[in-house]
């Protein structure tokens, strides 16, 4: 589903991914954990072509992305993608948000993209929030109608870029739910998170980056049960056992 | 002669209501036309694409260092002579008016949309929308909406200027204004009189540019 093949990518001076290799499967669901600043967003940016790559190839779903004529718009609409900081449109309402690309990429009616929205916002749990502004919604209910934006495209994978660390902490788990149960109905997804919990309960893998190198990529019972490197080992020393 | 006589300005209203129509007809047209060509502006300044960006940019620097009244003049000689024969003051003035316009408006929105938040626009591209799908729908109505106020006090500012128009012989509210004051000889009346008319619309105008920064969310 999605191949990474020895990518490099530098920012000016600064290396901020080497030599990455990975791949995910359909179906498969993959948690990129490392300390902040180790390229695991810049990772998955490139995934959809938001970054661009210096070297190495990335193919998702048959389709290089890092080929020179890419259709990247086409791919993009594939792909799911979720912000840290949810990035919904503030001048549209949460069912707006949601019917945009629906209507423009997919070209679907708005009838059609109205009920797809509401399905999907009433799955997320937000459905009474359906005609409400971003602004007039708190984070956790602005976040699952950012998953449901995505999901409306009926994307081959979705991506998540740390969608829980700019929550409140009674926020969070309203938002891992909705993602633990896509994992178990079988969505493909690259979650970028410090969620050890949501890793340990539905991840098939787990990859650790650190300074733009992946140094670990294990099935997650064998990295949370005997991390390799000692990079790995202490970083997670550091998140399970803080206060 | 002496006292203050304000049975010129009944006298003469239809005459000057004439003016005014045409000063608001200006207003009108040239902010809708600067605001359309300032943002064509905007939008190929912020392309990326250098050899047009450097041309737009260049456009705008160009006629802010310039007096209106020398455009408006400028185009009242110069448009005749690409065209081949003389079009009149409206539309040079007009043509003068819009193009002024457009490069401080271009200005102005190109600040807006650079304030709209990059990552609305990751999203627009994280969901397959394309450039034109994204400024259309994503960054020009977030941008427009934090610069109502601005671009509003452009067309006060622009609205004071159409009394510039007199140069070409049109007779907008001022200029009608001064031809009733030296015909009546009543120079005193009629000129109070247009200082309290463009008092009174920009004031109300001006109000209303608080009232949208008030209103504005977030």
């Amino acid at each position: 589903m999605i191949r990474i093949d020895n990518v490099s990518k530098w920012f000016g001076p600064m290396q901020v991914l080497a030599d990455c290799s990975t791949s995910v499967d359909r179906g498969e669901v993959v948690v990129v954990c490392g300390p902040s600043g180790s390229g695991k967003s810049t990772l998955l940016k490139c995934i959809n072509g938001l970054e661009r790559v210096q070297k190495g190839t990335i193919v998702v779903n048959g389709v290089e992305v890092t080929g020179r004529r890419a259709d990247l718009t086409r791919l993009r609409a594939r792909l799911g993608m979720v912000f840290q900081h949810f990035e919904l449109y503030p001048h549209m309402t949460a069912l707006d948000n949601v019917c945009l690309a629906q209507q423009k990429v997919l070209k679907r009616s708005r009838e059609e993209a109205v009920a797809k929205a509401m399905a999907l916002l009433k799955r997320v749990g937000v459905e009474e929030q359906a005609h409400k502004y971003p602004s007039q919604l708190s984070g956790g209910q602005q976040q699952r109608v950012a998953i449901a934006r995505g999901l409306a495209m009926d994307p081959v994978a979705m991506l998540f870029d740390e969608p829980t660390s700019a929550l409140d902490p009674e926020m969070i788990n309203e938002v891992l739910e909705v993602m633990v149960e896509l994992a178990q109905e079988g969505m493909t997804m690259v979650v970028v998170t410090h969620e050890m919990g949501f890793a340990r309960k539905v991840a098939d893998r787990v990859v650790f980056m650190d300074e733009g190198r992946i140094v670990e990529d294990a099935p997650t019972e064998a990295f949370f049960g005997a991390p390799r490197s000692e990079r790995a080992r202490l970083f997670l020393s550091k998140i399970l056992n803080h206060v | 002669m002496s006292a203050f006589d304000l049975s010129v300005i009944t006298e003469n209203l239809p005459f000057l209501w004439e003016g005014l129509q045409l000063s608001l007809l200006l207003t009108a047209l040239a902010v809708l036309g600067g605001i359309v060509l300032g943002t064509v502006l905007a939008l190929v300044r912020l392309s990326g694409f250098a050899p047009l960006a450097l041309l737009a940019a260049s456009y705008v620097n160009l006629i802010r260092s310039m007096p209106l009244i020398l455009v408006i003049f400028w185009f009242y000689f110069l448009v005749p002579l690409v065209i081949g024969r003389p079009v009149g003051g409206l539309y040079s003035a007009l043509i003068a008016l819009v193009l002024f316009e457009a490069a401080y408006y271009s200005e102005i929105i190109r600040a807006g949309i650079q304030a709209v938040p990059r990552g609305n626009i990751w999203a627009g591209k994280a969901t397959g929308l394309n450039y034109w799908q994204i400024q259309r729908h994503i960054v020009l109505p977030q941008a427009f909406r934090h610069m109502l106020p601005v671009l509003l006090t452009q067309a006060i500012i622009l609205f004071q200027d159409t009394s510039l128009v007199f140069v070409v012989s049109l007779r907008d509210f001022m200029t009608a204004t001064s031809i009733v004051a030296q015909k009546e000889g009543r120079l005193v009346e009629m000129y109070t009189f247009a200082a309290i008319v463009y008092f009174v619309i920009c004031f109300a105008a001006s109000i209303l540019v608080r009232r949208l920064k008030g209103g504005t969310p977030q």
